[in-house]
């Protein structure tokens, strides 16, 4: 038991000596929660539109106005032809060309109706679809207003109400990716590349004919990382409160529980991968491709699993974050309690030991 | 001249001698690019959509077939209470909920107006916004249908109107995949290129080889250009393949020139592994460079304008951006292939990446000893 404890602090050494490293295990959470709090939104936001005003009278004024006064939109140039436009997109920074037609003001009043045509740069398909549709919104508006004293249409009105996330904030979404981010990457990549890092100096000989078992090498590896990926799931989740008023509306005991597991489950993994990696780059690559991009991309974290080809799909079912994505989403801030998440509870135990079982058959206490 | 031909020959046996690096080098980003350009889609085909029609008029039902005719919505209908409605919401069962109430019919035929409530799960915000932006466009067509088909209005009091058109440029059928492609092709080949160059001369400082280079008579810049050229044109090719996949599986357009696009990759590649450089003689062991090297990217990555456009950040972000290296090649790389922007619509661009790379490979010579 000594020799064990002293191995552990061995560990500990090795980890905290190196100042660098530990810096950014414990500043990641905190920027990454930060950026995309404060800086990964989809809000249309001061986009960068020319104006194309054939008319150039009271009509057409009003409406670039409340278009310009929005807050979405800010001028960038006034043009004066229409050849002007794809110079100007190719330029990149105008997304969007408003073009009024001639005579605006008069067909307006005396025709009853006038033509407006937006081009949008769809280069980027999505931005391309929401600018135009803000842009048709206000305009519509203005004709509302113009249409007043006529009469009032016929319409349905539809009341939204955004369940979950009123404001629509986007840390809902990336406070449980982020969390299943950063454990993977302490948890998963740490482990696999400090056990790489022992075969590849030729260390692990020496671990491996010291009295020590190699269960007791292994536990005595991952007990540093369990403790610093613990802190920053907490560190996570602190920040998420008191920054960004994101509340833990289920049971906190359970979702500590649930990040445990999650923890488990990465280093089960993270030890897999260093029973098949020769060498710190190796085990690298194979997490960096294998893990995090997986993490970020195929867990339902950014992108929905839905919109994918089935085949994908299939991939995310087998990705360990999707499930610890949808337990952390629905105890944090759907706040429904265990009955909800045991399925998901159940697929990444049966996962953590299924890894587990891989690497003792896997892990050789000899080397080549 | 001779000794850095021989350092790169050095370095090209190292990489093709190492059986289990060369799968990861050269296929893993092909796979990667399949993978995340199907996987990093916002187009919603399937948003589950739950309607509960209490109301079971001619206009309710309608209203339903519109939603049953758009390509973006898997309808189910329920004849649960709201309370319901809202368990589904909460098991993920549907995306959005929408109740049509009793009387919805005939309110509107007497009052002109009437309600109908949309519950959207918002967890995630961004494809949330989605579906309420085409719930209210396919909400706001039907409106326009009711109005034009219910009220003749009187002569001379015609509402006025105003007709808008849109189009897309550059992508009219608003592919998402031909602009994804671009970006995430900058991001594997720099993934490679920074990383190797990185790891690599950490791994000769850890393994004590760098201490036999030293001795040799071999100088910095000798040193610093055979490590960089090596990866310099391992990224370059894997830029070109990963160009000629697009193009042959996703169909990316190509419009600007080639000779632009890969004159600035050349640039940015430059500045790419130089990072990846500078970091390697900062960190001591490859643990160290690879979590110095992660963290800068995970950052940068997501700064870059590749998920969410640039725009649309606040103030102090874009300014970040301006030492972002992604920010400019994920720029540039987009104008060139989708719009067919020229050397002289980004020239802005080139001599950031000018400035850059002098900074850049300064440092890292300053940086590197031969003593150690």
């Amino acid at each position: 038991m000594n020799e064990f404890i002293g191995f552990i602090k061995k560990e500990f050494y090795h980890i905290f000596r190196d100042v660098r490293t530990m810096l950014i295990l414990f500043v990641m959470p905190i920027a990454q929660i930060l950026i995309f709090g404060y800086v990964v939104t989809n809000d249309i936001k001061d986009i960068q539109i020319a104006i194309l005003d054939k008319s150039k009278d009271n009509t057409t004024k009003e409406i670039t106005n409340k278009i310009l006064s929005s807050g979405y939109f800010i001028l960038n140039k006034n043009l004066s032809s229409d050849k002007e436009i794809e110079e100007i997109f190719k330029k990149g920074d105008v997304k969007e060309v408003i073009i009024f037609e001639p005579n605006f003001d008069r067909k307006f009043e005396k025709e009853k109706t006038a033509n407006i045509q937006i081009i949008a740069d769809a280069s980027d398909a999505n931005t391309a679809n929401l600018i135009t549709n803000y842009t048709s919104a206000i305009i519509y508006d203005y004709l509302k207003k113009s249409n007043k004293n006529v009469q009032v249409p016929v319409q349905i009105v539809p009341k939204v109400r955004m369940v979950f996330n009123e404001s629509l904030k986007t840390v809902y979404m990336f406070v449980p990716g982020t969390m299943a981010l950063i454990l993977m990457l302490i948890s998963a990549m740490m482990t696999s590349i400090s056990i790489a890092r022992e075969k590849e100096l030729g260390t692990m000989e020496v671990l491996l004919v010291s009295p020590l078992k190699p269960i007791q090498i292994i536990i005595g590896k991952v007990i540093p990382y369990i403790a610093i990926s613990f802190t920053n799931a907490i560190t996570i989740i602190l920040l998420a409160y008191f920054v960004f008023g994101l509340p833990v509306n289920g049971s906190i005991v359970l979702l500590l529980a649930e990040t445990i597991l999650f923890i488990l489950l990465a280093l089960s993994l993270g030890i897999l991968i260093s029973t098949i990696a020769k060498s710190q780059q190796v085990a690298m690559f194979i997490s960096m491709f294998a893990l995090m991009l997986p993490t970020m991309l195929l867990s339902g974290f950014i992108y929905p699993i839905e919109n994918m080809p089935e085949v994908l799909q299939w991939l995310c079912h087998i990705m360990p974050p999707k499930y610890f994505i949808t337990i952390i989403k629905n105890i944090m801030i759907k706040g429904t309690g265990f009955m909800f998440v045991w399925k998901e509870t159940l697929i990444l135990t049966l996962m953590t030991l299924l890894f587990i079982i891989l690497s003792i058959k896997k892990f050789k206490i000899r080397l080549e | 001249m001779r000794t850095i031909i021989y350092l790169i020959q050095k370095e090209f046996i190292q990489v093709f001698r190492n059986k289990t690096m060369l799968p990861l080098i050269f296929i893993m980003p092909i796979v990667m690019l399949l993978i995340l350009v199907y996987a990093t889609t916002f187009e919603m085909k399937h948003i589950n959509l739950l309607l509960i029609d209490k109301d079971m008029s001619q206009t309710s039902r309608e209203l339903i077939s519109k939603f049953e005719g758009s390509p973006f919505y898997n309808v189910k209908y329920c004849s649960c209470s709201v309370k319901e409605a809202e368990d589904e919401l909460t098991k993920d069962k549907c995306d959005i909920f929408i109740n049509i109430p009793y009387g919805f019919e005939k309110k509107l035929v007497k009052e002109n107006t009437s309600d109908i409530q949309l519950q959207i799960n918002a967890i995630n915000a961004m494809t949330a916004g989605l579906i309420n932006a085409y719930s209210i466009s396919i909400i706001a067509d039907f409106n326009k249908k009711i109005i034009t088909e219910w009220k003749n209005p009187p002569k001379g009091l015609k509402n006025k109107s105003i007709n808008i058109t849109n189009s897309y440029w550059f992508n009219p059928e608003l592919n998402y995949k031909i602009y994804m492609v671009p970006g995430i092709l900058v991001i594997l080949v720099t993934i490679i290129g920074m990383f190797l160059t990185a790891l690599n001369i950490v791994r000769e400082k850890e393994m004590g080889t760098i201490e036999q280079i030293n001795v040799t008579p071999i100088k910095k810049h000798h040193f610093i250009i055979g490590k960089l050229l090596p990866f310099w044109i391992i990224a370059m090719f894997e830029l070109a393949f990963g160009l000629l996949i697009g193009k042959l599986l996703f169909h990316i357009p190509i419009i600007g020139s080639l000779f632009t696009l890969f004159t600035f990759a050349g640039l940015y590649l430059i500045v790419a592994l130089g990072i990846g450089l500078f970091l390697s003689t900062i960190a001591n062991t490859q643990q160290q460079v690879m979590f110095l090297t992660f963290f800068f990217m995970l950052v940068f990555i997501l700064m870059s304008g590749l998920f969410t456009s640039v725009e649309s950040m606040p103030e102090w972000a874009q300014k970040v951006n301006y030492i972002n290296p992604y920010y400019y090649f994920i720029k540039v790389i987009r104008m060139i292939l989708l719009k067919g922007s020229s050397f002289a619509d980004i020239l802005k661009e080139i001599y950031a990446m000018l400035i850059y790379a002098t900074i850049i490979i300064s440092l890292a010579i300053w940086r590197y000893r031969k003593t150690v």
